[in-house]
């Protein structure tokens, strides 16, 4: 029943869309990612993550556009492919009147070959917690509760979406380490998240998804190409600030001296930290908005 | 197999879970028990029902609530909880999260069903504890009639489940599901002969209760508990078990189908 193709990569996206009556939510998104890799999609509130991952989770309906999730359709595929599946959802619905050991210890009963229960408890950190009601846990501790119900079934494939968002900064630490021991197991991971350091951290690969489009794609370092890294001239100039990108920022700065007569207000030359870029690609994405547009000199 | 192992280990779960949730949940389970008290104590001074013009014989209105509270009872384990308790679950998350787990779907309903079953045997049996002890109602003699009781129950139960379970589709928020459903059994208890003796009501309306299971659940279960001398009573002159089951039998077919083509983890969204 469930049209199967081995050679594929794990999750292979073409031209996906989708529309939420008029409007475009996901535009034309393709990527691909391989067995073992982490993927991280990344962008801001309201970008298309969640609608992406849902597709690719079964959960929602595509308009158009490919998808295969572990060699099937999601939109068609049954018990023994979502048995593959590690799913964590944006929000949690939690039956809260079971404990932490109940509710794992049940859900790794639909699994061929499920984790041990005491080590994912262990290991999202909840030891002592184990016999707490969900229901008395705080908002960062359920979300580490769902992360365990997504890991406990063994996935091969693991959908992450916004998993930290909640935790202190150690719970995120924490947290990166229980991933990284994921990736060393071999699992395939798709993330997403706004947080960029979290990305930068986690991902071999990243999307940079804005207004439902991808506007960028590649190696964490790639992100934004050669051209994302020319360095930045700024200064001030009767009080107005300018700015400036230059692949020569000396001459530039030179220039401006010469013109100036003197020593350039505010002179910085700096070169694009990967947070500028993420956001450079962020505001440029989202040229509709001219409140986010940001004004170059 | 899978299917009814999974199955077996829901009722546990969704048994630890109905019997924790405390106060929502012990209304809908002591209401009938609440209710056949409130009746028994109004009408202990009344005459008799159903006595002969020189008041002797008759049986009081403790027994004849009865066989309508254990009806009432196994709509509302079945209807009211279910129909109740799974849109609570689509609203918030619950649902959702099983469907992205290998649960089959029928699995999931053997869970509801199966601890419906377990807390309304526990139900009829405090129920008939009661009107035992504290009304003095004599309880039927015979395996005959304890069979059918037992008949009667099981599949009105199942019926009950099936259509809750259907009907669960049907509130658009969780929050909404009592108004949508409390009235609809209210309505149903009303007229099917739960509180009111079915044999005063007005002909259409008999007619018009009899579309519903409800009316055939208290009739089967009043041919368990009432004396002979009732059976001319009803409408038909006689109990009647054989309509009760294809009645029963056809809201369980068509519940069946109507869970089957509308069941769904989620909401779709376009
Ligand atoms: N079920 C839905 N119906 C209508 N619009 C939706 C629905 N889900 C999401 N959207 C819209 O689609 C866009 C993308 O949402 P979402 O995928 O949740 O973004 P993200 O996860 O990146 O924050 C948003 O504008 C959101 O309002
Ligand atoms: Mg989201």
């Amino acid at each position: 029943m469930t049209p199967m193709n081995p050679g594929a990569p794990p999750v292979l996206v073409r031209k996906l869309s989708k529309s939420y009556g008029g409007a475009n939510a996901v535009d034309g998104v393709s990527f691909e990612i391989q067995e073992g890799e982490t993927f991280a999609l990344l962008g801001p509130n309201g970008a298309g993550k969640s609608t992406t991952i849902e597709i690719l989770e079964g959960y929602r309906d595509r308009s158009s556009g490919e998808v295969s999730v572990l060699g099937a359709d999601p939109a068609h595929a049954g018990l023994d492919w979502k048995a593959r599946l590690g799913i964590v959802l944006q929000s949690s619905g939690e039956s809260g009147n079971v404990t932490v050991l109940e509710q794992l210890t049940h859900f790794a009963r639909y699994y061929p070959k499920p984790r041990s229960v005491g080590e994912v408890i262990e290991a999202v950190g909840l030891a002592g917690k184990a016999k707490t009601r969900i229901s008395k846990l705080s908002g960062g501790q359920r979300r580490r509760v769902d992360v365990a119900l997504g890991i406990i079934g063994r996935p091969e494939l693991l959908f992450l979406d916004e998993p930290t968002t909640g935790f202190d900064p150690e719970a995120r630490r924490q947290f990166w380490a229980l991933i990284g021991q994921l990736k060393a197991e071999g699992t395939t991971i798709l993330l997403t998240t706004h947080y960029l350091d979290e990305a930068a951290t986690l991902a071999d690969r990243a999307g940079v998804i804005v207004g439902g489009k991808l506007v960028d794609i590649g190696g964490i370092d790639e992100i934004g190409g050669a051209q994302a890294k020319v360095p930045i001239v700024r200064w001030r100039q009767a009080g107005v600030g300018h700015s400036q990108r230059t692949a020569e920022p000396s001459a530039l700065a030179a220039r401006l001296y010469a013109e100036a007569g003197g020593e350039v207000e505010a002179l910085d030359i700096s070169r694009p930290s990967l947070e500028d870029i993420y956001l450079n690609l962020v505001g440029a994405g989202a040229v509709a908005d001219p409140a986010d547009q940001e004004v170059e000199a | 197999m899978r299917t009814l192992r999974l199955g077996w280990f829901r009722i546990g779960y969704e048994l630890r879970l109905y019997f924790r949730q405390g106060d929502s949940v012990f209304f809908t389970f002591l209401f009938p028990i609440l209710m056949l008290s409130v009746f028994a104590v109004a009408f202990s001074t009344s005459p008799n029902i159903g006595a002969p013009p020189d008041g002797s014989g008759g049986i009081t209105w403790a027994a004849f609530y009865v066989p309508g509270m254990v009806a009432a009872g196994m709509l509302l384990s079945g209807v009211q909880n279910l129909g109740v308790d799974i849109a609570g679950e689509k609203g918030d998350g619950t649902l959702k999260r099983l469907g992205g787990i290998p649960l089959p779907v029928f699995s999931y309903f053997c869970g509801k069903i199966g601890m419906v079953l377990a807390s309304s045997v526990l139900q009829v049996t405090l129920l008939l504890l009661v009107a035992r002890f504290a009304f003095n109602v004599p309880m039927p003699q015979g395996a005959d009639k304890w069979f059918t009781f037992a008949w009667v129950f099981l599949f009105g139960v199942i019926t009950s489940c099936v259509l809750g379970i259907a009907l669960s589709a049907l509130p658009r928020t969780g929050k909404s599901a009592t108004a949508v459903v409390i009235p609809i059994v209210l309505l149903l208890q009303f007229i099917s002969g739960v509180y009111l003796n079915f044999a005063q009501l007005p002909g259409w309306l008999q007619n018009f209760a009899s579309i519903f299971p409800l009316k055939w659940m208290a009739q089967g279960m009043r041919a368990v508990f009432l004396p002979r001398s009732f059976e001319a009573m009803e409408p038909g002159g006689a109990w009647n078990l054989g309509l009760v089951a294809l009645v029963m039998g056809v809201w369980l077919v068509a519940g069946l189908l109507l869970c089957r083509f509308t069941f769904r983890w989620i909401r779709r969204d376009g």
